[in-house]
């Protein structure tokens, strides 16, 4: 069994998909900050078997979790402070996903257009599909850039 | 209607803003002269990616008619975007030189790009398979013009439904008014997208599909038929397979209403025969001419001159 310590301040994004933390990380932008950060793959789970875990020590407001309601709704986000949880946070929808999917459709104008951010934007909350903001695509689990 | 506006779908006007631009469109079908000093220091950019002739010859006639004047190509070859200039850098440059830009381009999106960095009023003149919002507009108008209202009507759409983006737009655009029904008549392989029938069961709208024009037609108000277009299929044997599969003739329309109205976005290829062209009932080539009329209402309303309609006590927004 393999130990990390607790933290004092930041996350521990707990449930993730076995194999999905890498993706994470980049969604995050988790590779640009200055932070530390513990990627847990293939942990044991009652739940789910296996599973992904990410810890990272940071000021809580630094990371903008909306995204992974897109990515992955049964993430548990545990906030902590002083070593403690103080939240578990519900993650939402968020209205605007920035460079996160790509449009597949060849006919779409971000296929050629130097320079164009792939932008998708929330058509149906309930079934939680994405649509892209210039040619109406539908959003595909698989269109994750990374 | 204040601010730089642009026209990227036929949902970015609210119902009474196409009302005021149909407003405006019957008074200059009603006093055509009155209107054609309106922009006569204005330049139209026409900048076409791909052929278009009917809609680009609308919109420069629609210019000309209003004493503005007209720049622009009629294919990529024929500009920057062959030596591989961005849309986004061509509008910057078509901008320092006209005042509103009506776009065409086999991307879809490409007029919205446009839009996002544009000084001036962009109109998407059909981007790919996606938007052709005057074609809607014009369409709209026609109804109007033949119905007196754009409400309490039953609509029959023909052929390819699936790929054809003159019928998703109109089947929208239509969900906003009262008391509509449609009639989806398309071969198995040319069904409307689920999106569309998920959008009319939303609003519980009433619909119907089936294969065959002759047991649809007695019941309808509007017969709106389209043509199967090859270049939205990326295989040649289902286009020949299929671009055949209705024409409506003399016999068929035989069955319709005495005022059923056949409506055609064109241009036609064989499935209306010609000899339909003599019946009262085909309103095909006035469409086009509505067309015109709503490309010149469209171009006023979007620079702010709507003075010879004001002048005559139209209230324009």
């Amino acid at each position: 069994m393999l130990n990390v310590g607790k933290i004092e301040e930041g996350f521990v994004l707990d449930h993730i998909q076995a194999g999905k933390s890498m993706s994470l990380y980049r969604h995050l932008g988790l590779d640009r900050l200055d932070c530390t950060v513990a990627i847990i793959k293939n942990a044991r789970s009652g739940k789910l078997g296996k599973k992904d875990i990410l810890k990272v020590e940071c000021d809580i407001d630094t990371l903008n979790l909306d995204v992974l309601a897109y990515i992955d709704h049964n993430i548990t986000v545990n906030v902590i402070k002083d070593g403690e949880i103080v939240e578990k946070r519900a993650l939402e929808l968020p209205r605007i996903l920035e460079d996160i999917c790509i449009c597949k459709n060849p006919r779409c104008i971000t296929s050629i257009e130097q320079g164009l951010r792939h932008i998708f934007y929330l058509a149906d909350e309930k079934n939680e599909v994405y649509r892209c903001r210039y040619c109406d695509e539908r959003a595909r689990g698989n269109d994750s850039g990374s | 209607m204040n601010g730089l506006r642009h026209l990227m779908s036929p949902m970015d006007f609210s119902v009474e803003e196409l009302d005021a631009i149909f407003d405006v469109a019957f008074d200059i079908e009603a006093h055509l002269h009155d209107y054609k000093g309106a922009l006569d220091t204005r330049i139209l950019a026409t900048c076409f990616y791909e052929p278009s002739t009917r809609t680009r010859l609308s919109f420069e006639t629609a210019m000309l008619r209003l004493g503005g004047r007209v720049i622009g190509f009629a294919d990529a070859s024929s500009s920057s975007a062959a030596k591989g200039e961005s849309v986004a850098d061509t509008i910057r440059t078509i901008a320092c030189f006209a005042d509103i830009c009506a776009m065409r381009h086999p991307k879809e999106g490409a007029p919205m790009v446009a839009s996002e960095v544009s000084p001036i009023p962009v109109i998407n003149a059909g981007d790919g398979g996606h938007h052709h919002p005057t074609q809607t507009l014009t369409d709209l108008l026609t109804i109007r013009a033949l119905k007196g209202s754009l409400s309490s009507f039953t609509i029959g759409l023909c052929g390819d439904l699936k790929f054809g983006r003159t019928v998703h737009s109109l089947i929208h655009a239509l969900t906003r008014y009262d008391n509509i029904r449609f009639v989806f008549i398309s071969p198995a392989e040319l069904v409307v997208p689920d999106y569309i029938t998920e959008l009319l069961d939303e609003k519980n709208i009433p619909y119907e599909a089936t294969r065959r024009l002759d047991d649809a037609i007695p019941d309808l108000d509007f017969l709106y038929m389209t043509r199967v277009q090859r270049e939205r299929f990326f295989n040649e044997e289902d286009y020949i397979r299929l671009k055949d599969y209705y024409i409506l003739d003399r016999k068929k329309l035989s069955r319709a209403k005495s005022d059923m109205y056949i409506l055609h976005p064109l241009p036609r290829v064989n499935e209306i025969a010609v000899d339909v062209d003599e019946d009262p009932r085909a309103a095909y080539f006035r469409q086009v001419q509505y067309g015109m009329y709503v490309r010149m209402a469209l171009i006023l309303t979007l620079l702010g001159e709507t003075k010879a309609g004001i002048n005559r006590g139209l209230l324009i927004r």
